[in-house]
């Protein structure tokens, strides 16, 4: 029998899972993953996470309860920054305590710091404590550590090139990693390679962070909304990073959330890109640093009048009738400033 | 150039006696006030928190005096404080207010860059004046802590209800007046000799610790006049930040011997938050293991609503109460506060602390 460890569905799974899983495939331990979001998983995580915290964490805390009697292990790296000189968000930097003093019952979590603040080798050291966790000798564990960056280069390529994160790590990780992945909907069926995403007039872009964008039921399905509609859409992980540098050297200070800085990095991208026909800025209710970055990003779309801009915010209390209202005003909105191709009255 | 900067209590004094004692052109704004509410949070981001609404509104009324420069401390993060002189710096320009914006924070590539910040405010000021100056402000942020502390003692105690804090006013105004080393130290011996007039009679008070994010508890306004309500009601309060000590651990690095350190209470928090989350979280978590062991009845943690770090705090401080005894409330303030239901909560809150005491009493 095999060690099992269970990563949770949420937060930055959807930028890290084909690493974390190649890391723990090579050393012969059991990968489980929560399934994807559902009615059950946020009811629980609503009920074991304090009201304050933001849905993203909430939903987290769900996805931990459904990983509690079938692993036993759960993987809750500290992420207290992946980019030199950057954060994530304090949230994710006292996640572990706060999961830890919520009563959730749990087995044991491997909680390793990923912090490359100083430099991005520092990588290497958290996964050495890692896999010293698991009793695996330091050979083994940097040869697994070595491939798990490479997948991530991989991965990081694919979504660049338009794959969607569940698309591009089923592309990746194969029949064996498959069967832990969801079907997903129809119409982005991982079988045909993507348009390229510089390519289709008239894309929607999606701003937002990874873990509301790519759980569809969080987000009630926008992305799909979007496709059924004929919009095409753009996402953040499509911007290159020289691109989000250039983008960001025009702002008055450098900004120190990774996330914010991609937001913002893409945003001012779709701004003046001409395959984009408006912006959707998708954040959750009371989230610190979208309160900030989205204000640099709106000020900016105020600049753009011929490119709508809309800011939905959602929690666990948002209901679908509304988004689709919100939807379907800002998208006639789209084709009046004469976004999609071809369209004219 | 007419200088102006965020309130945030007793801050101005230290600050306007720093600059104007370098010969810069100093506009206070008017003390945090519901015009500055209302306009900075009609034109804030939502979410952002109350001191960045409230920052945001001094800049308005600031400007409608005649402000043209901003000076303002910055950070890099994680907590959200680092970003907002930019943040509100757009919001201003938007709006048509037309600031130069100065913002003193660690350079982001050489130390330079601060001195020269320093320089375009200071002017034609030596560095060894420079240095004067800020140790005439610092000498104020120690006195008027001072007196502040000597008021939280004054408060519970006193014989006629109010008489703290008109004592407590006319001495801070003593202390802002004084413009030269010699009358600063006049100022201390008048401010001193005010507070001690206020009559007092002996009656057992509750200690209550206020702990929490700085601005709100710094800034009277902000958190409803907290310390103000709970003396009335009989309890002696502690704040675990002051401004002066934030001034030693931030910008002298602990230089100054002999003050209480945030060091003490981020190693306190250690069995229930080992890493720094941002802002004052894990100094929120270790500041209510100290006020426990310091045999204190109560802790209330004061927070913005959506701030970052306090929200980890938050969610932990349940277990510290459980594993230390000491009860802890938390208080969230934002626009939409009011002044009824905090004191209602304060009144069960401290009801509760007096019974428990009683309670307590009668066991031992």
């Amino acid at each position: 029998m095999s060690v099992k460890v269970g990563i949770p569905r949420a937060l930055l799974y959807y930028h890290y899972y084909p690493q974390w899983y190649t890391f723990f495939d090579q050393l012969q331990v059991t990968v489980v993953v929560s399934p994807p979001t559902n009615k059950h998983i946020l009811e629980q995580g609503i009920a074991y996470c304090l009201d304050e915290a933001c849905l993203p964490v909430k939903v987290a805390f769900g996805h931990l309860a459904q990983l509690a009697d079938q692993v036993d292990f759960i993987f809750l790296p500290r992420l207290v920054s992946v980019f030199p000189r950057e954060y994530i968000c304090p949230k994710f930097l006292g996640l572990p305590e706060m999961v830890r003093h919520s009563g959730l019952p749990l087995p044991p979590l491997l909680v390793p710091a990923i912090n490359t603040y100083r430099r991005q080798s520092d990588l290497m050291a958290a996964f050495q404590q890692l896999g010293n966790t698991l009793g695996r000798p330091d050979g083994q564990v940097r040869k697994a550590a070595r491939l798990a960056q490479q997948v991530q280069q991989e991965y990081e390529k694919l979504l660049l090139a338009g794959w969607l994160p569940e698309q591009a790590s089923r592309l990746l990780l194969g029949r064996q990693a498959q069967e832990q992945q969801v079907r997903l909907a129809t119409e982005l069926s991982p079988s045909s390679p993507p348009e390229a995403p510089e390519q289709g007039k008239g894309r929607i872009a999606i701003i937002g962070h990874p873990y509301l964008v790519y759980d569809s039921y969080l987000n009630m399905n926008l992305l799909q909304k979007l496709t059924r509609r004929q919009w095409p859409v753009a996402v953040v992980e499509q911007v290159s990073s020289t691109e989000i540098q250039k983008q960001t050297a025009r702002l008055p200070k450098k900004i120190f959330w990774t996330l914010g800085r991609l937001l913002i990095g893409a945003g001012y991208h779709f701004l003046s890109a001409p395959h984009v026909a408006g912006l959707i800025h998708l954040s959750s209710f009371a989230c610190g640093p979208d309160a900030l970055i989205g204000e640099l990003i709106a000020s900016q779309a105020r600049n753009c009048p011929g490119k709508p801009f809309m800011n939905i915010v959602i929690d666990e209390h948002s209901g679908e009738a509304g988004l689709l209202t919100r939807l379907e005003a800002f998208l006639d909105m789209v084709t009046i400033a004469g976004g999609r191709a071809g369209a004219s009255a | 150039m007419r200088v102006t900067f965020p309130h945030m209590g007793n801050l101005w004094i230290s600050l306007k006696a720093m600059l104007t004692y370098l010969g810069v052109q100093v506009i206070v704004p008017p003390p945090c006030n519901k015009q500055a509410l209302q306009a900075g949070a009609k034109w804030a981001p939502e979410f952002a928190c109350l001191p960045l609404k409230l920052n945001l509104g001094n800049f308005i009324q600031a400007r409608e005096m005649g402000a043209d420069t901003i000076v303002m401390a910055g950070g890099c993060g994680p907590c959200r404080f680092g970003y907002y002189a930019q943040v509100e710096h757009v919001i201003l320009h938007d709006l048509g207010y037309n600031y130069q914006l100065v913002v003193m924070e660690p350079p982001e590539k050489h130390i330079g860059e601060l001195l020269q910040r320093i320089k375009y405010i200071t002017g034609q000021n030596s560095w060894w004046q420079v240095m004067q100056g800020i140790r005439f402000g610092f000498r104020k942020a120690c006195l008027v802590d001072q007196l502040e502390k000597r008021a939280f003692y004054l408060r519970p105690r006193e014989k006629r209800s109010g008489s703290t804090d008109k004592a407590l006013q006319e001495a801070l105004a003593t202390v802002d007046a004084a413009s030269n080393w010699r009358e600063l130290e006049q100022a201390k011996h008048q401010a001193m000799q005010r507070l001690d007039e206020v009559k007092t009679v002996q009656r057992p008070v509750l200690r209550v610790a206020l702990i929490g994010e700085i601005y709100t508890l710094l800034e009277p306004f902000a958190n409803l006049e907290l310390e103000k309500r709970l003396g009335e009601m009989g309890v002696e309060v502690d704040r675990s930040i002051y401004l002066s000590e934030w001034i030693n651990d931030h910008l002298f690095l602990g230089l100054v011997r002999g003050m209480r350190s945030s060091k003490a209470f981020s190693q306190a928090a250690a069995p229930y938050l080992a890493h720094f989350v941002g802002g004052h979280g894990q100094e929120s978590v270790g500041s209510a293991v100290y006020y426990a062991r310091q045999g204190y009845d109560g802790a209330i943690h004061v927070l913005p609503f959506t701030c970052m770090p306090e929200i980890v705090a938050m969610g932990i401080l349940p277990r510290v109460s459980q594993g230390t005894g000491l009860p802890v409330m938390s208080l969230i303030v934002d626009e939409h506060s009011g002044a009824a239901g905090v004191q209602t909560r304060l009144e069960a809150f401290v009801d509760l602390l007096a019974r428990q005491k009683r309670h307590k009493g009668a066991f031992a």
